[in-house]
């Protein structure tokens, strides 16, 4: 059952460049750990299959929360509790506090990071959700330089992203135009804490007139990996929360939701269970735009 | 194998371990700290939480997800470090915390595997929030769990805690 910790070697290179110079020396040999609140829980299930390990824990360089008028950059060994504690995160990206603060335990929110979360990649993640609805940006490093991609770019398949072997997530960042936007985020599970998500939806919508002039949707374990709902943003661009027009709105977007939606059946949950709850969510989101 | 130095409740100690040997193993069988228990070794029961500082204040972590090299230079708090003894005193009895004591009083501990983890989630939650509501005393303890007691008296001894001197409490 549990991994022999003899058989892995880990070393922590004392800078960032230290690292990256180690990860394009040996592409693909070594793998980064941050908090490890994923991959120690892999040791210790007997699958952590990677056998040489980088710590990165330690970088300062990559904590940190850059704050402009115009954007809010995360580094990628920011926290949770980080993230929680953040003045400016929390009045401008509050589906990010309320995200970082549903995952795990408080213990673990100590340790694990944004980075690692986005980059451990499971279509459970708690924070993609919120990061795809608010269009966040990544930035990847390499002992080359770095590079921006939009977040929507970032997961390409079940646990795989767009990171190359020899670079690492070095930030995250999020516009800072929401502030007279509505905002939901709702996560179902077996409990209010230390709970893998069933299912989850991040949205940010803008209503004038009854109507919906803007919308952004994130959803997580409807598919092998975070995806934003793209159909059903395009069904609710322009519809009408009107009470004489609701109706169609919700079945609308039920039917866009269900056409793009692929969950599975797995332990947490059926396929069934999620397609209905997430419709169930997306219903109570928009519901509560006209409340 | 890999050298580290860690401060623990107190004393610093120079170890060598492999890199990738779990802190909470190397807490009970390198330094023989058995308080620290081990409830599902995945971070999710809390049975192994201790206090570990490596530079940004003590946090509420579960030892079983840290890697022993993580653990390099940092200042740790264990259960057995975290009530004093009773410094030159006649006594033989080692002092309780305040928290520990309250926990005794309160009935907050039956076979005692998560007992650890609470008292340490308690200290941390106690530092955080001197006084704090019932919901978050339920957040600050969720990563704790107990198949024993059905939580209530653990919130109790919680309850009480936060009402004994807040100096008392956080200053060990």
């Amino acid at each position: 059952m549990h991994s022999d910790p003899t058989q892995y070697a880990l070393t922590a290179p004392p800078t960032l460049a230290a690292v990256l110079a180690q990860l394009a020396q040996n592409p693909g040999l070594h793998t980064p750990i941050a908090g490890g609140t994923e991959l120690m829980v892999a040791l210790a299930a007997g699958r952590l299959t990677q056998k040489s390990i980088l710590s990165i824990n330690h970088l300062s360089e990559l904590r940190f929360i850059h704050t402009t008028p115009e954007a809010i950059q995360i580094g990628a060994n920011t926290t949770f509790t980080d993230i929680r504690r953040d003045p400016t995160i929390a009045v401008d990206l509050p589906l990010l506090i309320q995200s970082a603060s549903w995952t795990g335990s408080i213990a673990n929110q100590n340790r694990a990071t944004l980075g690692g979360n986005i980059c451990n990649a499971s279509p459970a993640a708690d924070t993609p959700p919120a990061l795809l609805a608010y269009n966040a940006t990544v930035k990847l490093i390499s002992i080359e330089g770095t590079r921006e991609i939009p977040y929507t770019g970032f997961h390409l398949g079940y646990k795989r992203t767009a990171l190359r072997p020899t670079e690492l997530l070095h930030s995250v960042t999020l516009p800072r135009i929401y502030a007279t936007h509505q905002h939901f985020i709702r996560k179902v599970g077996t409990r209010n804490a230390q709970a893998i998500s069933k299912t989850a939806i991040a949205a940010v919508a803008l209503v004038e007139d009854q109507q919906i002039t803007t919308i952004r949707i994130g959803a997580a374990s409807l598919a092998d990996r975070p995806v934003r709902c793209y159909a059903t943003e395009a069904a609710l661009q322009n519809a009408s929360l009107a009470p004489a027009h609701i109706d169609r709105t919700l079945r609308a977007a039920r039917a866009a939701l269900a056409s793009e939606s692929h969950p599975i059946d797995d332990i947490r949950s059926t396929a069934r269970y999620r397609a209905a709850v997430a419709a169930n969510l997306l219903e109570q989101f928009l519901r509560s735009l006209v409340t | 194998m890999s050298v580290i130095q860690l401060k623990v409740n107190g004393t610093t100690q120079t170890l060598t371990v492999p890199p990738m040997k779990r802190l909470l193993d190397v807490l009970r069988e390198d330094l023989h700290l058995t308080g620290t228990k081990e409830g599902c070794g995945e971070g999710e029961c809390g049975a192994c939480a201790i206090l570990f500082d490596n530079g940004s204040g003590p946090e509420l972590v579960n030892s079983c997800l840290i890697p022993a090299l993580q653990a390099d230079n940092a200042t740790l708090t264990t259960i057995e470090g975290l009530a004093p003894l009773l410094p030159a005193s006649y006594s033989l009895l080692p002092a309780l915390h305040p928290i520990q004591q309250c926990f005794l009083e309160q009935g907050g501990a039956q076979c005692g595997i998560c007992t650890p983890g609470m008292v340490l989630a308690t200290h941390h939650l106690l530092t955080q929030h001197p006084n704090p509501t019932p919901a978050q005393i339920k957040e600050g303890l969720s990563g704790n769990l107990c198949r024993c007691t059905g939580y209530m008296r653990i919130f109790e001894s919680v309850k009480q805690a936060a009402t004994a001197s807040p100096s008392s409490i956080t200053s060990h």
